[in-house]
């Protein structure tokens, strides 16, 4: 009896090691890229792919060059450009996907499925394949005459049709109960109090999911922001940006400052989702139980 | 007093639920008119301002048709006729350019025209509908309600209505319209050399889609080995993604892992970082004289002067592709999983060790099916995403190894890739918007099927 639980013991032991040492391998082939960006950031050798991957010396100019205002490339404008479309757009979105998540799942009135059923459809039409329709419709409107009319147009279209993307939250919506709401109307609320005061408290975990996929959506498309923005290098977003620097007449100047902007703009991105990260998994698994 | 209660409601119910066409037929005269004079059978009754609100919105309507509306269908029609030309200007004895028409800007203005006058048709509904419920209300003795309950209502039994105005409305300015635009490019012969200002294109029917499917043409050939492609890829892609986050999200739950946290940062880390910086250094550390070239190189694996070609042989760029998507794909399915793993109900594990099941065993027959059960939804949202994935492909080979047989396209573009060749390089925008509609047909008839017998769509009050 004792040998076997010994035998057990052992046989456990022997498991629990090998499940880590290939959790260790795993971990080492997904944090490795991450290195390379980071190493790279700081090599003092200009140019760009090297024969070796341990740089010969650091520096901090990478970093130090992003803020030089002297230069052709303004990265901290693109910075505040790019947070200012995020924010924006983020709050529009997030407002449009509540709405709609909410008449989908809570009101009933004639249309509601078929309007459903178009929605899914829509959502499967690649997006920028309109971009060019996009694009001259935002010039009729004369969007595109200025530059910050341009990042204007940009919040549009990133938040525009945000609204097809309500299912997470209208499943999350689903499991509140019916009950509390029904409590609410005997006390004489109306359906808007109701969404107001009792579905949005009660959906944090869901809210919090959203804005942060539709703030993230701006720091990394760039196919619209490259379409609206044209050649107005001062109102570029981030991303697209750093996709300049590494074109042809700038990569062999701009490379390791190009993985120093990576770094850089990671940093604030990285913070915000591991901040959030216990509510996208409470957003994406379930609501308020039982 | 009971029996009219009854009567009430039924009337309020049945009301509600009317269509415009339905109240036109059973309608009494001023109800008729009111589909010519919008809001008529509200001013008669009382309804001051909402009758005038609808005058208003048809008078705005018939002003915009007199000005520009009818000229713009009729534009539409023929997409345009004076060509741009040179004219000598006698006075500055120089040429100028006389600007013609602009075939682009007249499909996109017939089409909000269409769009008005659709909507101007649904308006009409809504005022006959509207003259119908006061005039039934009137016959059944009840309160006509004033503008104030009707402003009121928009909180309550019309709360849809006011939540749906804005997302309806940006849908149909960023998405609708301008893919009906789309949609219509693909019967015109708008490619390169029909660009506008300088040239006018024209309508020419099914054309494009012929050339598409035709029988070896250079198009067609290179339609279905691209089509093929991306279906590869995207099942690939979306199980590959799925099944390895999900197995590393079980060993990383199981009872003897240590450090749950910590494992989780380490993979979560790779998401907090921007999809295309990372896209961007992975192609940068396969590249010919990236990084893993030169570690082999330095280890001797290779010759010095040799490469091993990830991105520029077409098999195994395929593999490197699909690769590098595990890398970034897995944290992300990991994170999903979790939640869900956690909830799976131990004693369905409990008696499956009591019949003594294995874990490989647990988890074909336990695990999945229910995994699958509930994340049928995230695997059509993915699925959909890995065949649009335009970031994966562009940014990482960009389409390339290219090809010679190809019509504008590399070995591993996905069709989304090729239609933005086509569109942005190449300028031929109606095999662009070709592409689309296929691209479109084939995910609206998968994900129509696949999501309707979904529990989440057939039982969607279950929880509540």
């Amino acid at each position: 009896m004792k040998r076997k639980t010994k035998s057990l013991k052992r046989r456990r032991f022997i498991h629990n090691t090998i499940v880590h040492i290939f959790l260790g391998i795993l971990g080492f082939i997904w944090v490795l890229p991450i290195f390379f960006v980071i190493l790279t950031s700081f090599r003092a050798e200009g140019g760009t792919y090297k024969s070796y991957i341990l740089p010969r010396g650091y520096t901090l100019n990478n970093y130090k060059k992003l803020f030089d205002s002297a230069s052709n490339l303004n990265y901290e404008r693109w910075f505040f450009n790019t947070l200012i479309v995020a924010i924006c757009s983020c709050l529009l979105s997030a407002f449009f996907v509540l709405c709609v998540a909410y008449v989908t799942s809570r009101l009933r009135f004639r249309m509601r499925k078929k309007m459903m059923n178009i929605a899914l459809i829509l959502g499967m039409f690649p997006g920028f394949m309109s971009m060019y329709a996009v694009y001259y419709i935002l010039k009729g409107f004369g969007f595109l005459e200025a530059g910050p009319l341009k990042l204007v147009a940009l919040v549009m279209v990133y938040s525009g049709s945000s609204g097809l993307g309500y299912l997470v939250v209208k499943g999350f919506f689903d499991t509140i109960p019916k009950t509390i709401d029904e409590a609410a109307f005997i006390d004489g609320a109306t359906k808007w109090e109701v969404f107001r005061k009792i579905t949005i408290p009660l959906s944090r975990p869901v809210i919090v999911t959203t804005l942060l996929t539709s703030f993230m959506g701006p720091w990394v498309d760039y196919i619209f922001a490259k379409v609206i923005l044209g050649q107005d290098r001062q109102y570029y977003t981030i991303a697209i940006g750093l996709w300049t620097m590494l074109e042809k007449e700038f990569v062999e100047y701009y490379y390791t400052q190009f993985f120093a902007g990576c770094v850089l703009i990671s940093i604030p991105i990285a913070l915000i989702f591991l901040f959030s990260q216990k509510f996208y998994v409470e957003g994406v698994s379930g609501a308020v139980k039982g | 007093m009971a029996r009219r209660k009854g009567k009430k409601s039924n009337i309020n119910t049945s009301l509600r639920d009317i269509g415009g066409i339905a109240s036109f037929i059973q309608g009494n005269g001023i109800t008729k008119l009111s589909a010519l004079v919008f809001g008529l059978g509200n001013l008669v009754h009382k309804q001051i301002i909402r009758g005038l609100l609808m005058l208003f919105v048809e008078i705005v309507y018939i002003y915009y048709m007199i000005t520009v509306g009818f000229n713009s269908i009729a534009d539409f029609i023929t997409l345009g006729t004076g060509v741009q030309a040179e004219a000598f200007n006698e006075a500055k004895q120089i040429y100028e350019y006389v600007p013609g028409d602009n075939s682009m800007l007249c499909l996109l203005y017939g089409v909000v025209t269409i769009f008005l006058t659709l909507g101007f048709a649904l308006f009409a509904m809504t005022s006959v509908r509207s003259a119908y419920v006061t005039q039934k209300k009137i016959e059944y003795g009840e309160a006509i309600p004033s503008f104030k309950d009707d402003l009121a209502s928009l909180k309550e039994q019309n709360l849809h209505k006011s939540l749906l105005f804005l997302p309806v409305s940006g849908v149909l300015c960023f998405t609708i319209v301008p893919l009906v635009f789309m949609i219509l490019i693909a019967f015109t012969n708008y490619d390169k050399n029909h660009q506008t200002p300088g040239n006018l294109f024209d309508w020419v029917g099914f054309k494009n889609f012929s050339a598409m499917f035709a029988q070896n043409g250079s198009l067609s050939n290179t339609f279905w080995p691209v089509l093929n492609w991306t279906i590869i890829w995207a099942v690939f892609a979306t199980f590959s993604c799925y099944i390895f986050g999900m197995l590393l999200a079980i060993v990383i739950n199981r009872e003897g892992t240590r450090y749950k946290k910590f494992w989780r940062f380490i993979f979560i880390m790779s998401i907090a970082v921007p999809q295309f910086v990372s896209l961007l250094t992975m192609r940068t550390i396969f590249n010919t004289n990236g990084p893993v070239n030169a570690m082999l190189r330095n280890i001797g694996i290779i010759g010095p002067t040799e490469a091993i070609p990830f991105f520029t042989d077409s098999t195994l760029a395929k593999i490197t592709i699909i690769c590098i998507n595990v890398w970034i794909g897995v944290p992300f399915s990991m994170l999903t999983t979790t939640g869900i793993l956690q909830n799976i109900p131990k004693d369905l594990y409990e008696a499956a060790k009591v019949d003594g099941a294995n874990a490989i065993v647990i988890f074909f027959k336990i695990t999945l099916p229910y995994m699958l059960f509930i994340t049928t939804p995230y695997l059509i949202t993915s699925f959909v995403g890995n065949i649009n994935n335009f970031n994966v492909i562009f940014l990482l080979s960009g389409g390339g190894p290219e090809s010679l047989e190809y019509y504008y396209a590399g070995k591993t573009d996905l069709l989304v890739t090729w239609l933005y060749k086509l569109t942005i390089t190449n300028k031929d925008y109606n095999l662009g918007a070709v592409i689309g509609i296929v691209v479109f047909i084939i995910l609206a008839i998968l994900s129509l099927l696949t999501y309707r017998h979904t529990g989440s769509y057939k039982d969607e009050e279950a929880f509540q």
